[in-house]
């Protein structure tokens, strides 16, 4: 039995007054796709922000592939990361954002190649080389030269999928990646994620795309109000829901 | 005209049928207004034209006379120096403080804070004449351990010349301006973008440097570019520490002629005007590079061509508003 990529325990995080995870749990197995599903607000995209450390947890634990997430445990003492510690371990979990977040004042190829190049020291070339495949990967060979301006919400995100997957990571974060998209773009960028999906990727995914959810997650929760209220085989949660306020919310989305 | 008007609720001729529309004649709306401004404009033009001509004080043949007097030229070189140099020190300097005040450190914060509170509150006049007179506070200047020993002691009016006060007094007082156009231009860049860099495993210099900065450039070039000019004239303060820039030559030959005082603020005016020209030229080509992957600068016209292009769209405006209109 192989060590959970992603461990969650009594998971809490609080803006404020405000506590936006109230306790979460859950494991995501190498190879497996999560899809979180839930109301805005839920604290879906919280959680998927604090297995990278963009949100800092206030209680609880949190392991990314065997590594508490933010701090060295000696002892019985968890030291707080530095800046560059931290850094290094984002290297092995690529995050995709709902508004893209590419780099606007590089082309498309020099968004892939900035990472893998500045931060892990790979050789330009090869770093391109590589580039060039990612872009066939996700369908936008040729697009190398044009600036994210030039391209639309589907290809920006296909493009941002790309620059994520450059650094080869172990894990895949999607923070409602079709959620910013037009309708009839929303498509293309699901199905580079099925393809993802069924290469092995392990991925967590916090989305709205029910028939997605249902087509590629292995496991499926469902978030509301900072907890987890149910969760299981999405085929099961979504036929059988055992919860009034996963009933709830499914009549409303589906 | 007037007498033909008719409610406009009514068509004036019902049985008037409505002609096919390549038959419609577009009339553009009028502008008598703008005629007014030609004739306001084209007279003052007119009289400073011919002042310009007719007026002996001007004296042109002095202006030409000494256009590439030495003295002048000299003059322009320490203008261009001093300038150079303090927007180098103004830049860098600004854009460390813009990074220290939005540091997590309070104190690293509130020191640029303060300093920009100093450098800003202060005239920048004021300033100079301190530097010039900074032999007064401190004899000499040593560098060694702090209430230890020191290495080596330099007296400090040879250390602080008076181009020495100048650079420090214009680059130190633009810096803290500086800081705060580095920091609005930081603050512009949207926060996905560090979330973006984090996200990738670069660490915080390393996004300042390849993402943030470059984006923040396209807020911060174009004050930048006005600072540069205004200093370029600010410069000009350092007569009051004995520095012959481009002001201090031309009052240097004029104060040996007194009649020579407008031929000679007249050649100091052009070269000014030369020189911020030539300054805003690349300012634009700065604003074009730093401008790559948005839609709007990629498309802007040369500076040449704004005027007519923006006469062209106004025209175009015209008609457009003429057509609807019928």
């Amino acid at each position: 039995m192989s060590e959970p990529l992603v461990l969650a325990e009594g998971v809490r995080k609080s803006f404020g007054s405000v506590e936006v995870l109230c306790g979460i749990s859950l494991k995501v197995d190498p190879g497996q796709v999560l899809c979180i599903i839930g109301p805005s607000g839920s604290g879906k995209s919280t959680f998927i922000r604090c297995v990278n450390h963009l949100e800092k947890i206030d209680g609880g634990r949190l392991l990314v592939d065997g590594h508490l997430v933010g701090y060295r445990r000696a002892g019985n003492k968890l030291h707080e990361m530095r800046e560059s510690e931290i850094a290094k371990r984002r290297e092995d979990v690529g995050m995709v954002f709902q508004h893209f977040n590419l780099f606007p004042h590089m082309t498309v190829m020099q968004n892939l190649i900035e990472a893998p190049t500045k931060v892990k020291g790979v050789p330009k070339q090869q770093a391109i080389e590589e580039a060039r495949a990612l872009l066939k990967q996700v369908g936008l060979s040729g697009r190398e030269k044009a600036y994210p301006a030039e391209l639309s919400g589907g290809q920006q995100q296909r493009v941002a999928i790309a620059r994520a997957l450059a650094m080869k990571p172990k894990l895949m974060l999607f923070d409602e990646p079709t959620s910013a998209l037009d309708p009839e773009l929303v498509g293309e960028v699901l199905d580079v994620m099925k393809e993802l999906a069924k290469g092995g990727m392990t991925m967590v995914v916090g989305t709205h795309e029910m028939g997605f959810a249902r087509e590629v997650a292995d496991e499926m929760v469902f978030m509301d109000a900072g907890v987890v209220v149910e969760s299981g085989k999405p085929r099961e949660v979504l036929a059988n829901p055992q919860h009034e306020r996963t009933k709830a919310f499914l009549s409303k989305v589906l | 005209m007037t007498q033909k008007a008719v409610p406009l609720s009514k068509d004036p001729t019902p049985r008037d049928p409505m002609p096919a529309a390549e038959d419609l004649v577009v009339v553009p709306v009028r502008h008598p207004l703008r005629w007014v401004a030609v004739a306001v404009v084209a007279l003052l033009a007119a009289m400073l034209i011919h002042s310009l001509i007719v007026n002996p004080a001007w004296q042109w043949s002095y202006v030409q006379g000494y256009f590439t007097d030495h003295q002048i030229l000299s003059g322009i070189v320490v203008t261009l120096e001093l300038t150079g140099l303090a927007m180098l020190i103004g830049i860098v300097l600004g854009v460390i403080l813009a990074v220290m005040r939005m540091s997590p450190n309070p104190v690293v914060s509130t020191t640029a804070w303060a300093y920009a509170w100093f450098f800003r509150g202060t005239p920048v006049l004021v300033q100079l004449l301190f530097w010039y007179s900074f032999a007064y506070l401190f004899s000499n200047l040593s560098i060694g351990i702090p209430f230890g020993p020191t290495f080596h002691t330099w007296d400090t009016n040879s250390l602080i010349t008076p181009f020495v006060a100048g650079v420090l007094g214009l680059g130190l007082n633009e810096a803290a301006y500086m800081s705060e156009i580095a920091r609005a231009g930081l603050l512009s860049v949207n926060a996905g973008q560090h979330e973006a860099a984090a996200a990738l495993g670069m660490g915080r210099t390393l996004a300042l440097r390849r993402v943030i900065l470059p984006q923040a450039m396209r807020v911060i070039i174009p004050p930048t570019g006005n600072e540069t000019i205004s200093m370029l004239k600010t410069s000009s303060l350092v007569i009051v520490i004995g520095l012959n820039d481009l002001t201090g030559a031309a009052q240097t030959i004029y104060s040996q002629a007194t009649f020579l005082q407008i031929p000679l603020l007249v050649v100091a005016s052009i070269w000014y005007l030369i020189m911020t020209t030539i300054l805003s030229i690349g300012q634009y080509f700065l604003e074009r590079r730093f401008g790559r992957g948005t839609r709007r600068t990629t498309q802007q016209q040369r500076p040449g061509q704004r005027l007519l292009a923006k006469l062209r769209a106004q025209r175009h405006d015209d008609s457009a508003q003429a057509a609807a209109g019928v």
